[in-house]
């Protein structure tokens, strides 16, 4: 009796009790989503372009991210590390392409997947080879203290946060439907030999796409890494990128936006208001059960685009 | 010259369907044997057997297991560390609720317990496939392991959260096989036989009517249903005795192995780790599941003792991130020059060796 009073009565009596709390949980949680979002959004580029489920995008992100800090670490003005980093990332989305892809056209899905999981591992190792596996405090100068807006609660670092991941938005949008790569990066998306018989390289589009990705990633692992500190735990935060995809479907940029902050809120509010009741920590896996649930429903996602299937 | 078939007429239908139909196979897989239950245990040492056969074994059970859900019925899963998780805290509560259960029956029935649970995760499969799969199992790997970790229940309520498995003796007999009390060796044979017996029945269920449906099923699912092949019962079939063979594997890991229970043992890597040894090894073959879990156990304990062997000096935090680079970087390799794996490899190796030395 009391399990269930705790999950069906005492949540919301607290939500109504304190209407701002429930607000500020609900914007933190928005916010937080910006970041999942921000990572699964790598993901979709790669997996539209190529058809890759692309699970080294979270070793990008930390490879990035470490590259960064280890740059300004160094001494270098953080805009110059920006610009090398950004290199750095296009010359591992060459060689990934050279490299792995690139022997690997035409085999089987999940063999290229086994491939990224294989990158993942490589790029982990590599980075912290060279970098060092020592925390790195990244601190790019936004202020993390929270401001009032209307009896609400909110981090500044947060707001630049939602800021940024809004810009990057604009950019990849303008980017794909404006520009002349963009539009062979559609081309591609849509179908890989119509792409290929009209003339559009592959292979250097799919070089570029990994380093889009690449970029994205730079920008998540900089938040990221500014709002936890650069380490190793930043490669996980790509595992909470899955679930984000499931409930955006895999090829979907809005998808990814919105399935971020469906997570981001869901999560927040499952652990501060049902946390308790569960005996807490369900963080970790509450994600992964509303992409599950939710899968059962819609198997394609959100905006994913409807499966035919023939035989 | 040595592997020839020449002269071996299959006279009788047993003889046609037999697993081995040529006599030299036989004869390697009965040597296999006899060295690895009488020469392994009686020359190798506690710590070799600790730190390479025992995992080799229990890993092998769980690749056989992922292997039978994802090579032969096409279900991609992550889930595999949560599976074996189950697995371990159901032979750990079987064994101290009903103190009086032979050992035998705590590994198969802590089987059967992860084989429901395996049902559970695997409804999703019925609506999904393919990556979206592979993410709804990774809920069931989280979920289980929180479970495991926040519910006292589970763990009789014990505070570290650390428990060790309780002393028991083989079934008829006084000797421990699990326990502080149990010597590696017996630990070691009991696992191998353990591991003989399922691989075995693996073996027949895959070229029974229960594995011809899962591979119509993995070719093409639609097809099949069409073809008059249920997807409820073969895809749910398919996930319980995965799961099985999964939830046998971690109360090996947890009884035989580390002799201690805790869900950090199982986590995601684990499942990743056994995904890595079924493609190394090679989706869809028995004999892949074995040697995927031969490379992937040996690999490391190689490249942590290559430095030392080659006489390099290298501090041990940058040795075990080259060793992540190295792993990764050898997956790729592998992936590119043969993607159907080491199974196929020995397919290669065979039709050649048929050949050998008049190859005209």
């Amino acid at each position: 009796m009391d399990f269930l009073s705790s999950v069906f009565v005492e949540p919301f009596v607290q939500i109504g009790q304190y209407p701002l709390f429930f607000v500020e949980v609900v914007i933190g949680g928005l916010l937080s989503g910006v970041m999942y979002s921000l990572v699964a959004l790598g993901f979709v580029l790669i997996f539209k372009a190529s058809g890759v489920f692309n699970f080294a995008q979270g070793a990008m992100v930390l490879f990035a991210a470490l590259s960064f800090a280890g740059l300004m670490e160094h001494g270098l003005h953080w805009s110059i590390a920006l610009v090398l980093t950004m290199g750095i990332m296009a010359l591992v989305a060459i060689a990934v392409e050279r490299l792995v892809l690139g022997k690997l056209v035409n085999q089987p899905h999940i063999i290229l997947f086994m491939a990224t999981i294989g990158i993942t591992y490589f790029l982990d190792g590599f980075g912290q080879t060279i970098w060092g596996s020592d925390v790195k405090v990244l601190d790019i100068g936004i202020p993390q203290t929270p401001i009032d807006v209307g009896g609400v609660f909110i981090n500044q670092f947060d707001i630049f946060a939602a800021v940024v991941a809004g810009l990057l938005v604009l950019v990849l949008a303008v980017f794909f439907q404006k520009t002349r790569v963009g539009r062979a990066l559609r081309a591609v998306a849509d179908d890989h030999q119509a792409a290929l018989s009209v003339g559009i390289p592959l292979k250097t589009i799919w070089a570029i796409v990994w380093t889009v990705a690449g970029l994205v990633g730079l920008v998540a692992g900089i938040m990221w890494g500014s709002k936890l500190g650069v380490q190793f735990s930043l490669a996980l935060v790509a595992l909470k990128a899955l679930p984000v995809l499931i409930l955006g479907g895999f090829t979907s940029i809005p998808g990814a936006i919105v399935g971020g902050l469906i997570v981001g809120v869901g999560e927040k509010v499952a652990e501060v208001f049902w946390g308790a009741a569960f005996g807490g920590a369900i963080e970790d896996w509450f994600a992964y059960m509303l992409a599950l649930v939710f899968l059962l429903f819609r198997p394609q996602g959100l905006f994913g685009e409807k499966i035919i299937e023939r035989v | 010259m040595l592997y020839r078939e020449a002269g071996q007429f299959k006279t009788s239908y047993a003889r046609d369907w037999a697993i081995f139909p040529i006599a030299q196979d036989r004869i390697v897989i009965l040597g296999l044997l006899a060295i690895a239950a009488v020469a392994v245990p009686v020359l190798s040492n506690d710590y070799w057997i600790g730190t390479i056969f025992m995992p080799f074994l229990v890993m092998s059970m769980a690749a056989l297991g992922l292997n039978l859900l994802t090579g032969y019925a096409g279900q991609l899963s992550l889930g595999t560390g949560g599976f074996m998780a189950t697995g371990a805290f159901a032979a750990y509560k079987l064994s101290t609720a009903f103190p009086g259960m032979p050992i035998e029956a705590v590994f198969l029935l802590s089987g059967v317990v992860t084989a429901g649970v395996g049902v559970l995760f695997g409804i999703p499969s019925l609506r999904i496939k393919g990556f979206y799969l592979a993410v709804a199992t990774l809920a069931a790997q989280f979920f289980l392991l929180w479970l495991y970790n926040k519910v006292p229940w589970f763990t009789n309520y014990s505070t570290s959260g650390v428990i060790s498995a309780p002393p028991r003796t083989i079934l008829f007999t006084d000797i421990y096989v699990t326990g502080p009390q149990a010597a590696a060796s017996t630990k070691y044979l009991f696992a191998l036989a353990l591991v003989a017996i399922l691989a075995l029945a693996a073996k027949n269920l895959v070229r029974s009517s229960i594995g011809r449906r899962w591979m119509a099923v993995r070719d093409m699912d639609i097809a099949a249903e069409i073809i008059g092949i249920k997807p409820l019962q073969t895809k749910l079939s398919a996930f319980a005795i995965s799961s099985f063979y999964c939830g046998v594997a971690g109360a090996m890991w947890a009884f035989l192995y580390t002799g201690s229970v805790e869900p950090l043992a199982f986590d995601i890597n684990r499942s990743f780790q056994v995904l890595f040894m079924i493609i190394i090894g090679g989706l869809g073959s028995i004999l892949g599941s074995f040697l995927g879990a031969g490379f992937i156990i040996a690999l490391p304990i190689l490249l942590t003792n290559a430095p030392h062997l080659l006489g390099l000096d290298i501090p041990v935090d940058v040795v075990s991130h080259l060793e992540f680079m190295i792993f990764g970087a050898l997956i790729i390799f592998f992936l590119i020059v043969e993607p159907h794996g080491l199974a196929r490899l020995w397919q290669i190796l065979k039709e050649k060796l048929r050949l050998w030395p008049f190859p005209y």
